[in-house]
């Protein structure tokens, strides 16, 4: 048996075309509201490429390539990082009325 | 036997996380799921990226000797770049949230484009099909990582005007046409094997060069209101990339989870034009708001300055006030005062509700978030097309640090550039209050008639120090304060 992945031509369009549907609605879902935490989550998803980074990486038989694919590692573990971070500490802070959020709590606010 | 493991391991792991990226990316059409969203979505990327170490097992055959260094510098690079944005993200102020974004943004469309160098110095790519699209994505990532870094570079002030040169448009074009021109050099070259005239490396080297500058050509113009739509084409830009790439080298997960993404960033960037009036195409390629060559019409009336101590008093005793909130409030900081302000309010018994423009900010729904974080419920906050209606019956619409989003010539006023923008109808309120740091005018440039209305009377100061004081005026009353 062989888990070999091989995808070309027709079979790719295929996988572009439902991925690209199935973003344009689940986003179209998304009310006004959430809109910055989901530019950053989808942000964060596309920080996928790292896993492209550490394969590329890996397969370095350069000096070259390793420099390359080493800034390629750096630089996707940033998007998705700091894509996680952002976007997790953002959504903590929605509430609805009558709940004290902690990111509320720490603000400066006199309570009189 | 050796590599099968691995592979049907990277399958499994890929698979799901492909899985949670869309299924977390779903749970965000609710502020009550939200949370848990992303959290599934970061489970996804942690066992991919652990799992992608297993790629060790099947390296090619010249790689193989350097199998433990390139194992040791992925892994370093994994902890120094993950280390250094996660801590950043957690650091950072939400105001300058939209930078951010447009930071890790950046840094994942330079790591699309580094994976088509990789690709294109070594010569892996195999094909016609393939050496095009590793162009194609490393065009794509080029642009949106040198773009992304000047989009930052302005969010941050670090860049504080739009930088607009004669003949800009013919320039970029130009660049444009010279990186497709050295891509198509490139595809010529690997597929007839004729003698490239300089080394490949070179003709490499210029097309990086030229996607680049070409990046930062094209957002160097664009001013800081456009940003919502610039950081969200970014956003689609990079996962068009990572996509792309995914499909070089053979990653349905990578593939997967850019077009999601592409697809998403192009279906916001639409939604933010449309909230502009304007097209993509317009806001990318034109200058705006810095010339104003239309005729105005003539307005009639008066600027009428009040103290903020009576505005404050008088929506103390309003049935309901509806609070248009734009990015002056954000600049003078006054989010957390504005909340303090309305729960006073809510306690003397008024309505109070918020109205959110779709692109107040510096990016989209950044206004939403603010407010979130000053401890405003989202129960509270209004988007436009739920709230218009509500105008007429409100008593009292304050706005704090908005213009051109509540300017009624907009609806009226055909030769305004503005005109067919979807705005807040905040002058259909009996009594409008516009907070205002000066008599400047909004972003567009247009002065704004609902500032001249009869019933609009301005309070001119720093959105926080006004706030402040009617905050103490209302208090004044003898008012038990809000818990």
């Amino acid at each position: 048996m062989d888990f070999a992945i091989s995808i070309s031509g027709f079979l790719a369009l295929y996988i572009f075309m439902l991925a690209a549907f199935a973003g344009w609605v689940i986003i179209g879902h998304v009310p006004a509201i959430l809109h910055t935490p989901l530019m950053s989550g989808s942000n964060f998803v596309h920080g996928i490429v790292v896993v492209g980074g550490i394969f590329a990486l890996l397969n370095a038989s350069t000096v070259l390539e390793q420099v390359i694919g080493f800034v390629a590692v750096l630089l996707g573990a940033g998007n998705a990082a700091g894509g996680f971070a952002v976007t997790d500490r953002m959504l903590a802070m929605f509430q609805v009325s009558g709940h004290q959020s902690k990111a509320a709590k720490s603000g400066h606010r006199k309570k009189g | 036997m050796l590599t099968m493991i691995p592979q049907l391991v990277i399958g499994t792991t890929d698979l799901a996380a492909a899985f949670l990226f869309m299924y977390g990316l779903q749970r965000m059409s609710s502020p009550v799921t939200a949370p848990s969203g992303i959290k599934f979505a970061g489970v996804g990327m942690l066992v991919a990226v652990l799992a992608s170490f297993l790629y060790a097992f099947d390296v090619d055959a010249a790689a193989k000797p350097f199998l433990l260094v390139n194992s040791a510098l992925a892994a370093s690079a994994l902890i120094i770049g993950g280390g250094l944005a996660w801590w950043s993200g957690k650091e950072v102020a939400m105001t300058a949230m939209p930078q951010m974004v447009a930071l890790y943004n950046g840094m994942g469309g330079g790591a699309a484009g580094a994976i088509a160098a990789i690709e294109l110095f070594g010569a892996k790519t195999h094909g016609i099909t393939q050496i095009i699209v590793t162009l194609a994505g490393a065009l794509i990532g080029a642009v949106s990582f040198s773009g992304s870094l000047i989009a930052w570079a302005k969010l941050d002030g670090v860049i504080n005007k739009p930088l607009r040169i004669k003949g800009q448009q013919a320039i970029n074009g130009l660049f444009m046409l010279a990186t497709l021109a050295v891509g198509g050099y490139i595809v010529f070259v690997g597929q007839s094997g004729s003698e490239p005239l300089t080394p490949m490396a070179n003709l490499i080297y210029l097309f990086f060069g030229f996607a680049l500058i070409f990046g930062v050509l094209m957002t160097l113009p664009i001013g800081g209101a456009d940003m919502p739509v610039v950081i969200s084409i970014y956003n689609a830009f990079t996962g068009l990339a990572v996509g792309l790439e995914g499909f070089v080298l053979q990653n349905p997960a990578l593939m997967i989870a850019g077009m999601v993404v592409g697809a998403a960033g192009m279906l916001l960037t639409l939604l933010m034009a449309k909230a502009m009036n304007r097209s993509v195409a317009n806001v990318l390629f034109t200058n705006f708001g810095d010339t104003a060559k239309h005729k105005q019409g003539a307005i009639k009336g008066d600027l009428k300055p009040v103290e903020a101590g009576d505005a404050g008093i008088f929506m103390r005793y309003a049935k309901e006030v509806i609070v248009v909130p734009g990015y002056g409030l954000a600049v003078a900081q006054g989010q957390q005062k504005l909340y303090e302000l309305v729960k006073l309010l809510q306690s003397a018994g008024v309505v109070v509700k918020f109205a959110i423009h779709p692109v107040a900010g510096r990016m989209p729904g950044q206004m939403d978030v603010l407010l979130a974080e000053a401890g405003v419920p989202y129960d509270l906050i209004f988007q436009l097309e739920d709230i218009n209606d509500e105008f007429a019956n409100a008593d009292v619409a304050l706005v704090i640090g908005a213009n051109d989003v509540v300017n009624p010539a907009a609806r009226t006023d055909k030769s305004s550039p503005i005109f067919g923008m979807p705005i807040l109808d905040a002058d259909k309120a009996k009594k409008v209050y516009v907070v205002k740091r000066g008599q400047g005018k909004g972003y567009a440039g247009i002065v704004n008639a609902l500032f001249y209305s009869d019933n609009c009377d301005m309070v001119y100061g720093d959105a926080a120090a006004v706030l402040t004081k009617m905050i103490e005026a209302v208090r004044g009353l003898g008012l038990k304060a809000a818990a």
